[in-house]
């Protein structure tokens, strides 16, 4: 029921919305809850196990019972907080756990069982036969309970995530947070206020306070206008603090406005602040008695808040429970604004009397009935029990300091017997200074004082002197608190709404011996639902203490974590779901290679091309085979940009050189390149590539593109911790560098058309290195090899490099070539028995590789003496050789492992695996190299190789691993 | 003669302007990496100083004079751009041409921090990081150079490679910035 002229938020222009198919109208930017109240309407979901009906119980991020779902399909998102979502033009929310509809609910059958469903029971019934359990009851059960759902396609709204940085970041703007960051600003600090409501104020929003001798509201619009027009101050509204984290890190989750175009559904911040100030308030929590669940019966500071703030009366005819004096406020406010009280029922004898409203003192309330909606409660006094009339009854069984954050570190609350709450031990976490209402400080004045303290510590902590904050006046009323924690009776009283928890599933698990809180809480579920228990925690833990004989302080709580509102993972992977999940790593030819409609691979980060199809060609083994006869019979051109570029200079360069590869490079001269290969400190081998001398101390080491940056850091490490002495300097030059590959019977042929005279071949025999001009450009020639024909690679600088790849291309297809790919490129590699990271793979020593002979047994390098253990050179180890099929028809594949041919395909029968297989063009068949145990000693045996995946069963040769022209005389020239 | 043709990392991808931001692309320039050995660094700074009139940069900080600049790169460390190296340096250091290794653009415009906060987990406040100030820092998931060149206006670098991926990662926060007025 809306109240006209009521609600301090104002008159929002009127929205349309709907829920659960219904057309309804509220007002702009009010909580969903407030517009269906004012609705009339109560029923918003059903209970997690009994599908009991559920109302609005909170006005705040607490709620356990008013969730939603909105959207659909891949934006359907489940658990909405109705108290706490915004309405906006077009919103449309449903209930949830509900079928047929929210109104009739099949599952409510659940409720009549209950006898059989409480805690426990499910363990202890659904046991036998053991495979049911998986198989049978818990697919049942867990289609049984539940909230809402995911739609199982993936979530494709966008998210943020950010960094912020301050001085003093203050959580919650309530009038302790409001307080504290004004005073912090004032005196220049750099501040963060976050607060998860949309509008600052906190509770002073929901409460008919005065500040100054003026509303609350007045005091509120001065200081954030004050605060806004600072720029040391960023106000963060709907954003929760969800997480403390070490050294001054908190997290912080920003919801983004669904209706503001296209910003992301929310922003998950880190924020790093050198002190903290905690203005979080307090929640208030429930009284459990017989059927506090039904629809209508609300907290007494939620139903301030729907009627001093949105101006919604929760019900025409209200009734208030409570053990404090704050709930009275609820009563106080609501015949102020019209509405009709039935009584206020207080268990404390000495409750304050009132001439507004008829108040019974020493009562409880021990039943309601009213399955939809609240109809009446019973009352329970010294003259015996009476029913009451009632459609809304506000209960508080007092306030818990939302105190969560401070025991993110592991640093539990005190109990507090005056107040009847937890408070946070002070340096709970190491500068975070709670402030106000989350350490019992619950009037406005307290608040205000302690906010203002709370700054000026922070001050003086950060070095930053300042006078006494101008504190103003407010008021400081009293709370007098009796505990009450349940009502006893006959009936189900709910302590957890969210998870169906009530007193006697307690108490139940007191009996059954699970008496730790922690125990309890697993026996029970309490507290484990999506609103982590914030507004039963303490009840639970209060009736276990008595249920125990223990006290409350004794009882102690439960571990508080984070997130302290739930943080959807796709905020905390903002920006990193497909594409964004790495960076693309892009060739200065890339291009050129999509013009020619080459099929893309990656390779790490790169993209480097796989084939270029040609048309007519239906197979990528088609294309392949082609651009492998390029490179045999004429000339291919390959980026080969991507293998790591390392420029090392100075004084002990060559000393890096020996130390890091195996074999000896201390003599190697300028205009010389040399194969060199390093280990790991294990004696594993590392990687493989060339070096090239390129003048007097001044060299350039590739390494292949799997393990550029293994290879970068190992050298960073050898000169930073090995032998920190060395006057040597690296550097990554992979990007600097656009290198192509030139390869075949007519690549000098092509470089003299190239260069012109500047090219004599005499000048460049194999393995060789220099400068070469190319027009105006001075780029570097390498005279390697991959493919095992005469091979060059030509480097230019990468802005050059597209332009020089056509060039390449141009002349290259006049003579009957043309560009090649990675497919081709691993073929050539393969017929020549050459490495990649497939055979060197980590597990491989040199000795299984068969290069133990490049050792150089009088220099030291990495990985010499470990290399030289006995089980890095036994003879069985599994070690390189070549296979090809003894049916030269039949297929090879990589990662197929190998048997003796008389042996029965099992573990304890395996001989090794492939590596990496190719079709040769050149030979007819395919090939592919192999580590095999004592693989060397068994030349020319038969093998068997077993794919099951692929359904392959073939019969191979053991081979010598180089298939083509093994004296290596093509690519000498 | 062969002639060839350069083309920027970003040549295709930039200026890009959304909202109150602009991204573009850093004319290409002579870029250095200076890298003193044992014991040169005082001798290197000293002829830094008598060609540019440039100091060796602290780490995190830059200077520059008449189009030169300075800017720390890294532990021991500093990319000289703007000029060819003299070659008397590489007496002092190890000196790398890395002209063509970066991709080098400029982020300007109200609101840069805020994008950029949405890509660096480092501290861009003015307060902090001052005109000149560079950090060595991720911008998502690739290493980076960021230096504050003014009020509102930044410099970026990745490697050449990465330029479509920093587009696109700037543009989506940007994006972000705008969308939220």
């Amino acid at each position: 029921m809306r109240i006209s002229g009521w609600g301090q938020s104002g008159e929002a222009r009127e929205v349309g919305f709907t829920f659960n198919g219904q057309a309804l109208r509220g007002r702009d930017g009010e909580p969903l809850a407030a517009a269906l109240l004012a609705n009339g309407i109560h029923l918003v979901g059903r209970s997690f196990k009994y599908h009991r009906p559920r109302g609005i119980l909170t006005a705040g991020s607490e709620e356990p019972n008013a969730l939603v779902t909105l959207g659909e399909g891949a934006q359907q998102e489940p658990n909405v907080r109705a108290t706490t979502l915004p309405l906006f033009e077009g919103l449309s929310a449903r209930s949830q756990n509900c079928w047929p509809s929210v109104g009739f609910d099949v599952m409510a059958l659940n409720d009549l069982a209950a006898p059989f469903l409480g805690a426990g029971f499910y363990y202890k019934t659904f046991m036998w036969p053991a495979e049911f359990w998986e198989r049978l009851y818990e697919p049942l059960i867990r289609r049984a309970a539940g909230l809402g759902a995911l739609s199982g396609a993936p979530d494709d709204a966008a998210y943020e995530k950010a960094f912020g940085f301050c001085d003093l970041l203050v959580v919650g703007a309530g009038p302790a947070g409001l307080m504290a960051a004004l005073t912090a600003a004032r005196a220049g600090l750099d501040v963060i206020l976050c607060d998860e409501d949309v509008t600052p104020g906190g509770r002073l929003q929901s409460e008919r306070d005065t500040i100054a001798d003026a509303p609350a509201q007045a005091w509120i619009d001065a200081t954030v206008a004050e605060l806004d027009s600072c720029d040391n101050v960023r106000r963060m509204a709907r954003t929760t603090v969800t997480g403390v984290y070490d050294q001054g890190t908190y997290a912080a989750l920003e919801m983004v406005p669904q209706s503001s175009g296209r910003a992301g559904r929310a922003c998950f911040w880190r924020l790093m602040a050198k002190r903290a100030i905690l203005a979080t308030g307090a929640l208030e929590r429930p009284i459990a008695f017989a059927n506090n669940d039904r629809p209508g019966i609300m907290m007494a500071g939620a139903v301030r808040s729907y009627l001093n703030r949105w101006g919604v009366a929760p019900g025409e005819r209200v009734s208030v429970f409570a053990n404090n004096d704050h709930a009275h406020r609820t009563a106080r406010d609501l015949v102020a604004a019209g509405v009709h009280v039935a009584a206020v029922i207080d268990s404390r004898h000495d409750a304050p009397q009132s001439d507004l409203f008829r108040v019974i003192r020493g009562a409880t309330v021990c039943n309601a009935s009213g399955r939809r909606r609240l109809e009446s409660i019973t009352l329970r006094s010294v003259g015996g029990e009476e029913k009451l009339q009632t459609d809304c009854l506000a209960m508080s069984g007092g306030w818990n300091p939302t105190l969560h954050l401070t025991c993110h570190l592991n640093a539990r609350p005190r109990w507090r017997r005056d107040l009847a709450c937890f408070i946070p031990e002070p340096d709970a976490v190491p500068g975070l200074d709670p402030a106000g209402a989350c350490r019992g400080r619950f009037s406005t004045a307290q608040a205000l004082q302690d906010g203002a303290d709370a700054a000026l510590r922070a001050l003086k902590a950060l070095g930053k002197s300042a006078g006494p904050a101008d504190v103003p006046k407010a008021e400081a009323d009293s709370y007098g608190i009796q505990p009450l924690w349940s009502v006893p009776g006959r009936g189900r009283a709910w302590v957890d709404f969210q998870n169906d928890v009530t007193v006697k599933d307690i108490c139940q698990s007191a009996a059954e011996n699970f008496r730790s809180v922690e125990h309890m809480k697993r026996y029970t579920t309490q507290g484990m639902a999506t609103d982590q228990g914030k507004s039963s925690n303490v009840v639970a833990l209060a009736v276990l203490a008595e249920a125990t004989d223990r006290s409350i302080a004794e009882t102690g709580t439960t571990t508080f974590r984070p997130p302290f509102v739930p943080v959807a993972l796709g905020a905390m992977g903002a920006g990193a779901t497909g594409m964004g999940f790495a960076p693309r790593r892009m060739l200065s030819s890339h291009q050129v290679a999509e013009e020619r409609g080459a099929t893309m691979m990656e390779v790490g980060l790169w993209y480097r091309a796989s084939y270029f199809p040609k048309p007519g060609e239906t197979s990528w083994r088609q294309s392949c085979d082609r651009e492998v006869g390029y490179v045999r019979n004429a000339v291919g051109i390959a980026d080969v940009s991507t293998l790591g570029k390392i420029d090392i200079q100075g004084p002990d360069a060559a000393r890096l050189l020996e130390y890091v590869y195996v074999n000896r490079f201390s003599k190697l001269a300028p205009g010389r390149v040399r194969y060199g290969l390093m280990l790991r400190e294990d004696g594993f081998v590392m990687d493989d590539g060339t070096t090239a001398c390129l003048g007097e101390n001044h060299y350039v080491m590739t390494t292949t593109t799997a393990a550029a940056g293994q290879a970068m850091a190992h050298l960073e490490f050898v000169t930073q911790v090995l032998q920190p002495q060395w006057n040597v300097r690296i550097s990554s030059v992979t990007e600097q560098w656009a290198q192509f590959s030139i390869a075949g019977p007519k690549a000098r042929a092509l470089l003299q058309d190239l260069a012109g005279a500047g090219f004599v071949p005499s000048d460049w025999p194999f393995m060789s290195c220099g400068q070469l001009q190319l027009g105006d450009v001075m780029a570097r020639l390498f005279r390697i090899s991959f493919s095992g024909e005469e091979a060059y690679e030509l480097a230019v600088p990468s802005r050059y490099g597209e332009s020089l790849f056509r060039l390449l291309l141009e002349r290259a297809e006049a003579v009957g070539g043309g560009p090649y790919g990675l497919e081709a490129l691993n073929v050539l590699r393969l017929e020549k028995g050459f490495l990649t990271h497939a055979e060197i793979n980590g597990t491989a020593s040199l000795h299984d590789l068969g290069l133990e002979e490049m050792m150089n047994p009088d220099a030291p390098c990495v990985g010499q003496v470990m290399a030289g253990r006995e089980g890095l050179v036994a003879r069985d180890r599994m070690r390189l050789v070549g296979i090809r099929p003894t049916d030269p028809g039949e297929r090879l594949s990589a990662g197929a492992h190998l048997f003796d041919p008389d042996d029965s395909v099992e573990r304890k029968n395996d001989q090794g695996y492939v590596t990496s297989v190719g079709h040769s063009p050149t030979l007819g068949h395919m090939i592919g190299l192999a580590l095999i145990k004592s693989g060397p000693d068994r030349i020319g045996d038969p093998i068997r190789m077993v794919d099951h995946t692929a359904g392959l069963d073939v019969i191979c040769d053991i081979v010598e691993p180089v298939f083509f022209d093994p004296e290596g005389e093509r690519a000498r020239g | 003669m062969v002639e060839l043709s350069a083309k920027t990392p970003c040549a295709d991808l930039l200026p890009l302007t959304v909202g109150a931001l602009t991204l573009s692309e850093v004319a290409p320039t002579v870029m250095t990496t200076l890298s003193p050995y044992e014991g040169c660094r005082d001798a290197l700074s000293a002829a830094l100083e008598a060609r540019y009139g440039l100091r060796w940069p602290k780490p995190n900080r830059s200077t520059a004079k008449a189009g030169v600049r300075l800017l720390w790169f890294g532990r021991d460390m500093a990319l000289l751009s703007g000029a060819a190296p003299d070659r008397g340096l590489s007496d002092h250091a190890a000196l790398v041409d890395q002209s063509d290794g970066w991709a080098v653009v400029q982020l300007s415009g109200a609101g840069a921090e805020d994008a950029l906060a949405r890509l660096c987990p480092v501290d861009l406040r003015p307060s902090v990081f001052k005109r000149g100030h560079t950090a060595r820092c991720d911008l998502r998931h690739m290493m980076a150079s960021i230096t504050r060149l003014g009020p509102a206006s930044f410099q970026i670098m990745v490697f050449r490679s990465m330029a479509e991926t920093l587009v696109e990662d700037v543009k989506t926060a940007m994006e972000a910035v705008a969308a939220r007025g």
